[in-house]
């Protein structure tokens, strides 16, 4: 009898299993990726972003915490036009980063 | 003949020229406007408690003067600063040289020119204002309205414009405008009470003693609502309301607002004046353009060239009362530093005196000055 119960993934953020070793990367490829201060200004300013559920702050905050399973699909999503880069108060090489996480994490 | 040299009249210069004079100095105030009191001359009303900006500038003036050992020249700028063995020879804009045994430098803040953050449209769109302007609004005593002349349904505050970005080249946090913008929506909503009142910030700090109070007012008394934010452009509409975007960083959504007026919170720069007395008198810099003291802890006033001390915004942006505790603390350095003037023991003695005699002198000035009136040391 299948009453339709399962078992689902815990969805909380485990730091004692997340592993940073793609975000460490990204760091050593563009170290400016530490200075994120996730005001979203490049995810308001994204042409992407109007159109797919692409965000950019959010992206490199699931790096940082070690959830990398999407993170390739969405940084497919990037059109590179460059926008969050010219907007971004920290003046963060977004470019790169995006570049680094789809080439990282490329299966 | 005077003791000291302040440069700028602002709140730090004020407060630094009257302590000095308490305590038994003839001091030269150079101020490059046209009146002492600086931007809090021009202000409504200073955060956290209302106080009403222009009456504490009127007061300081005031209590300057009591002692009459403090000579104000405005409309006038250093055009030159030499070291002459144990004092500075100045040279004014009027052409008039002093010499003194200190230089205090209180030459505050430049206010953050929004034109430059071209994607929020201060002076393209009609709506678009600035943290100041407003203040200048709510000083004139008039209704705040849009540039029609209609009264604001939706303002929206855009928290750290010219702050904490590297595309104008600001790292700094200009510590006063969460404050500020906090203080200014609670006003709007006093004002207009149905109106609907945004904050698009990045972070909040408030982080002095009243400031807290301030941040829970605004949302339970006020309805001030927060956005978690920051702007990516503003853009004007046919009806010349302003649509704004920003992504909820919270929501984790894009958001978008059409509003009436747009309150730009312009941040603190260095004044330019600061960075010409750095070049005459040699004194450290940083890369945010503010003046370096020798120790930011134990010498915060003191600056690396002796005999040349700094207080006030031209180290950094700081609050009214941050601002007028540096300049107490300064006049107390100088103080020192004068007394110490001389290695040798008769000597210093002989300038102990001088400045004693000097400042019964000065007080009997003060004195009689307010006959009359109660006079409290």
């Amino acid at each position: 009898m299948n009453f339709g119960y399962r078992i689902n993934q815990s969805s909380m953020i485990d730091l004692d299993r997340a592993s940073k070793d793609i975000a460490t990367q990204v760091l050593q490829y563009e170290p400016s990726f530490a200075a994120c201060i996730g005001c979203g200004a490049c995810t308001a300013t994204c042409s992407a972003g109007r159109f797919t559920p692409f965000n950019l702050r959010r992206l490199q905050l699931m790096m940082m915490r070690g959830q990398t399973d999407k993170a390739h699909a969405e940084a497919g999503k990037c059109m590179l036009c460059g926008k969050c880069q010219l907007i971004c108060p920290r003046g963060i090489n977004t470019r790169n980063i995006l570049l680094a996480i789809h080439r990282l994490t490329t299966p | 003949m005077y003791d000291v040299a302040v440069i700028g009249a602002g709140i730090a210069g004020m407060e630094a020229a009257s302590r000095l004079a308490q305590m038994g100095y003839e001091v030269l105030v150079v101020e490059k406007d046209g009146r002492a009191g600086g931007h809090v001359a021009g202000w409504d009303r200073l955060f956290p408690f209302q106080r009403n900006a222009a009456n504490l500038a009127a007061e300081m003036l005031k209590m300057m003067d009591r002692g009459k050992a403090v000579k104000v020249l405005v409309n006038t700028t250093v055009a030159d600063v030499q070291r002459d063995g144990q004092h500075f020879r100045i040279w004014l804009s009027d052409g008039q040289g002093v010499t003194v045994s200190a230089v205090l430098i209180t030459t505050g803040f430049k206010l953050f020119d929004a034109h430059r953050k071209e994607e929020y449209g201060y002076g393209i769109y009609d709506n678009v204002t600035t943290s100041a302007d407003l203040e200048r609004m709510f000083a004139s005593g008039k209704p705040v309205t849009t540039k029609k002349g209609e009264r604001p349904q939706r303002v929206a505050f855009i928290h750290c414009v010219g702050s904490r970005d590297e595309k104008v080249n600001n790292r700094h946090c200009s510590k006063v405008c969460c404050a500020t913008a906090v203080k200014q929506a609670c006003e709007i909503k006093q004002m207009y009470p149905d109106a609907e009142v945004y904050c698009f910030y990045m972070d909040l700090r408030m982080f002095d003693r009243h400031f807290e109070t301030m941040y829970l007012d605004a949302q339970t008394q006020y309805g001030v609502i927060f956005v978690r934010g920051r702007l990516s452009e503003a853009a004007e509409s046919i009806d010349g309301r302003i649509a704004i975007k920003a992504e909820d960083t919270l929501m984790g959504k894009m958001l978008k607002i059409s509003v009436d007026m747009v309150i730009l919170m312009a941040g603190m720069e260095a004044a330019e004046e600061t960075d010409k007395l750095a070049g005459m008198l040699k004194i450290a810099v940083g890369k945010d353009g503010f003046l370096n003291p020798v120790d930011e802890y134990l010498q915060g006033n003191f600056t690396r060239e002796k005999g040349v001390f700094v207080a006030g915004a031209c180290t950094g942006p700081k609050t009214v009362s941050e601002t007028l505790a540096d300049a107490r603390a300064a006049a107390v350095s100088i103080d020192e530093y004068i007394r110490d003037g001389s290695e040798e023991k008769s000597l210093r003695e002989e300038i102990i005196e001088k400045i004693r005699n000097k400042r019964v002198e000065i007080r009997n000035r003060r004195m009689k000055n307010e006959e009359g009136k109660s006079i409290e040391f």
